[in-house]
């Protein structure tokens, strides 16, 4: 089964146009989607029903630029992932040490109750780590031309997969954290977890 | 091949519509001219009553009237608990698949659905000229795998071959778009009866591509209709010093009151309840701001969901091109008032809200038919798919408002040493504990050949199709063999369930026709003992001391089984009756001629024609 750069007819680059992106995809969806194979065989009905569910999957993973990263990781080291799975790599020391606070903070709200002072304090953290959250997944991102241009010139990009995967790994986990906090501050709307998407 | 229509399947009314030869897509009326048709089921002694009639028989006959039987389908008795109280019909305890019972019959939530269907498609039927065999109907986007099954069911116990599911929004959005009425990024507000939605689309070049949906399916006019009605016995309580609340009968007197007060509070500032009771007569003015301080928790509870499909949709509430009204709860003006609020932009409905569901069903019809072909619905699935791991957390395998179709692929082995079985849970729901999402299903994979622990490498595949359902298959990979599946829905019919319900539905369709049968022949012999009687008491001295005995006999015969069930024994004492008053007829219309022409007989003046 053609991967997912294949389906759209594209290179393995990480630089993608999601107007020509999207154009491809309403083009794809005409021709595969179930509604326009009807009156045909169960032969023909199966398989429009396959190739639009992988166009489907294809396109969701690839107008994401995290998506797409996290993709391009499980290709290149040929294993297949689920999409809600994070490539596997050290949550960075730093970051660690960096967390020791926010433990702290969580650690108050836990056993003193929710006072003003530890909420606002919950609030003012989780506002940092989103900043912090953001600036990992732009860096994430930077490196995405330069993992095309070593396409371009021939040569190996497996280097870059690694930097990749910190990023990723960083970014999940302060996810968690961001979500903790969420939760800690009692904020959670009506008991529904924030979707871990990436 | 035949028509494909286009079904709102919906809470409180229900509709069929099909596109016409201009391309023009139409509801279809009834006989007299009627384009909703309630979704009530009345079960009656005497057989079974669909919709007009059977909402005149909810405050007379309330036990066996089965209403919002929407909000029970694909259910279990956990969910519908609550729900069960408010309801004057009775709700057997059943944890996988609610019953009603109605007299000495237990009905499926597919089956009472399944007599709307069937009404509507006789509908159809009657004003195309031509046997409908094929449909599109709609469910409320936020339904779960187990709710879009059940309506399937529904469809096939009513003889129709259910093409496919859609959701109500995205249909909306289709009517709509047919006519270019909406383009760019559109928010579907959709508050029917019973359920509430919100689809978020972008409409371009002729595609309607769903970007993120949410909703309640237990919200909606119905819970609107609720708050008062409790309102209202508090106030009856302080006001008369009487507790109705027990009462099934008066409830619905109640609830029907409050329904069209609603109503009229959307047009009206203020309007008069009058309700009258065994010895009183219970009368009260409502004001709108009255009803709307009821209702404002309920508005609120919408816009939660809002937000959240505009969050998964990554857009601002300012984004939004244009916001579309769905549902006949939208005319209540403070839930235009609040959606206005929250998108900072007029709401529009220019087409009628309770007809533009069926309407955009008719649309996706066509397009199934080939008839349209320049449109296309992309659509999402509204809740996200797991299995359970260990320690019962949730492993998400596709997330929720993803493309469909959609499928993944998850990989299971064995733990024991020849183990040759593997079963999994399957999920639907957003929390993180499977305990806390809806169980869909367990999947007993079987047939595995005996080998080392670990050894095995099943492949499941798991489908989620146009119409937001799961299909799951699976292969041994060493082996390639497929492994047979054993599929236990929660909360659903199983396939020999539903085809005895079909099977079902023939001998009651049987039943429920001969019923109507002895109604009509009932009718017809009381009819004539009627004519007879009078006609005795005008003209028992035109005719002879022995005609009169046989008329008596007649009569006495007919008598003695009119009230039974023999069909056609009432029929022919009804005909032998008419038989021996034969005499009896002509002498009254004689005498009747007599006294207009003179002396000339009937006959004679007949001839003269």
């Amino acid at each position: 089964m053609a991967n997912y750069f294949e389906v759209f007819g594209l290179p393995r680059k990480l630089q993608i146009d999601l107007d020509a992106l999207q154009r491809e995809f309403y083009e794809l969806s005409r021709r595969y989607h179930p509604d326009f194979h009807h009156g045909a065989g169960a032969e023909d009905q199966a398989r429009a029903l396959a190739t639009s569910a992988l166009v489907n999957r294809a396109y969701r993973a690839l107008r994401d630029p995290v998506a797409r990263v996290e993709y391009l990781i499980a290709l290149e080291e040929g294993r297949e992932v689920r999409e809600e799975t994070t490539a596997k790599a050290k949550v960075p020391m730093d970051l660690l040490t960096e967390m020791l606070e926010v433990q702290e903070a969580l650690e108050v709200a836990k056993s003193s109750g929710l006072t003003d002072e530890a909420s606002e304090r919950l609030r003012a953290e989780r506002q940092r780590l989103q900043e912090r959250y953001q600036a990992e997944e732009d860096a994430l991102i930077a490196v995405g031309p330069e993992w095309d241009a070593a396409l371009d010139a021939g040569g190996d990009g497996k280097p870059l997969l690694e930097r990749f995967k910190q990023r990723l790994a960083a970014r999940a986990y302060l996810r968690t954290v961001i979500d903790d906090l969420t939760q800690a501050a009692g904020e959670d709307e009506g008991g529904h977890v924030a979707h871990r998407r990436h | 091949m035949s028509r494909i229509v286009g079904i709102d399947l919906g809470t409180t009314n229900s509709l069929v519509a099909y596109v016409d030869g201009a391309g023009v897509p139409r509801v279809i009326p009834d006989a007299e001219g009627r384009k909703l048709l309630p979704s009530i089921v009345a079960y009656t002694p005497n057989g079974v009553v669909v919709g007009e009639a059977a909402r005149r028989q909810l405050a007379r006959n309330a036990a066996r009237t089965v209403y919002s039987v929407k909000r029970f389908m694909g259910r279990g008795w956990d969910d519908v608990r609550e729900e069960a109280r408010h309801v004057p019909f009775e709700i057997v305890p059943n944890a996988e698949v609610v019953r009603i019972r109605v007299g000495d019959r237990e009905v499926t939530p597919p089956e009472v659905s399944a007599q709307v269907l069937r009404a509507l498609k006789l509908q159809a039927e009657a004003h195309l000229g031509e046997p409908i065999e094929r449909a599109v109907i709609t469910v409320p986007a936020y339904f779960n795998d187990a709710q879009r099954q059940a309506t399937k069911d529904a469809g096939r116990i009513a003889g129709l071959e259910v093409l496919r599911i859609v959701n109500e929004p995205t249909a909306a959005s289709l009517a709509y778009g047919l006519q270019k009425l909406a383009q760019g990024l559109i928010a579907v507000y959709d508050l029917g009866g019973g359920t509430f939605d919100i689809s978020i689309l972008r409409v371009k070049d002729g595609v309607f591509e769903v970007l993120a949906t949410n909703g309640n399916t237990h919200l909606g006019g119905d819970d609107f209709d609720r708050a008062m009605v409790q309102w209202l016995l508090g106030d009856i309580r302080a006001s008369h010093g009487v507790d109705l609340s027990t009462d099934p009968e008066t409830l619905q007197e109640l609830r029907l009151g409050a329904e069209a007060a609603k109503c009229r509070l959307s047009s009206e500032e203020r309007t008069a309840l009058t309700i009258p009771f065994d010895g009183f007569t219970y009368r009260r003015d409502i004001t709108r701001a009255e009803l709307e301080g009821l209702v404002a928790p309920l508005v609120e509870a919408t816009l939660g969901p809002c937000r959240m499909a505009l969050q998964d949709a990554g857009l601002a509430t300012g984004q939004i091109d244009e916001i579309v009204l769905v549902g006949g709860s939208t005319r209540v003006p403070l839930v235009r008032r609040r959606v206005h609020e929250l998108f900072g932009r007029t709401p529009h409905s220019q087409i009628n809200p309770d007809e533009v569901v069926a309407l955009g069903a008719a649309v996706q019809a066509q397009i199934l038919a080939g008839g349209i072909t320049d449109m296309l619905l992309l659509d999402v699935t509204p809740l996200s798919l797991g299995i359970e791991t260990l320690g019962g957390i949730v492993s998400v395998l596709i997330p929720r408002n993803t493309t469909i179709p959609t499928m993944a692929k998850e990989y299971f082995t064995t733990s024991v040493d020849g183990q040759t079985a593997v079963d999994m849970h399957v999920l639907q729901g957003e929390r993180e504990l499977a305990k806390d999402n809806r169980s869909l299903a367990r999947f007993d994979l079987s047939g595995v050949e005996a080998m080392p622990a670990g050894m095995p490498k099943i492949e499941v595949t798991f489908l989620i199709d146009a119409n937001g359902i799961l299909q799951v298959q699976s292969k041994e990979l060493r082996t390639g063999k497929a492994a047979s599946i054993e599929v236990k829905p929660t909360y659903g019919l199983s396939e020999a369930q539903v085809t005895q319900m079909v099977e079902d539905s023939f001998t009651y369709a049987e039943e429920d026709v001969n019923a109507r049968l002895l109604i009509e022949t009932k009718t017809e012999a009381e009819t004539v003992l009627n004519h007879v009687r009078r006609a005795l008491k005008q003209a028992d001295h035109m005719i002879r001391p022995d005609e009169r005995r046989s008329i008596d006999q007649a009569i006495d015969a007919l008598r003695a089984v009119e009230s039974g069930t023999d069909r056609d024994a009432i029929r022919e004492r009804t005909i032998e009756l008419n038989k021996v008053t034969e005499r009896l007829a002509e002498a009254m219309m004689d005498a009747a001629l007599k006294g207009a022409v003179g002396s000339r007989r009937a006959d004679e003046i007949l001839k003269e024609k």
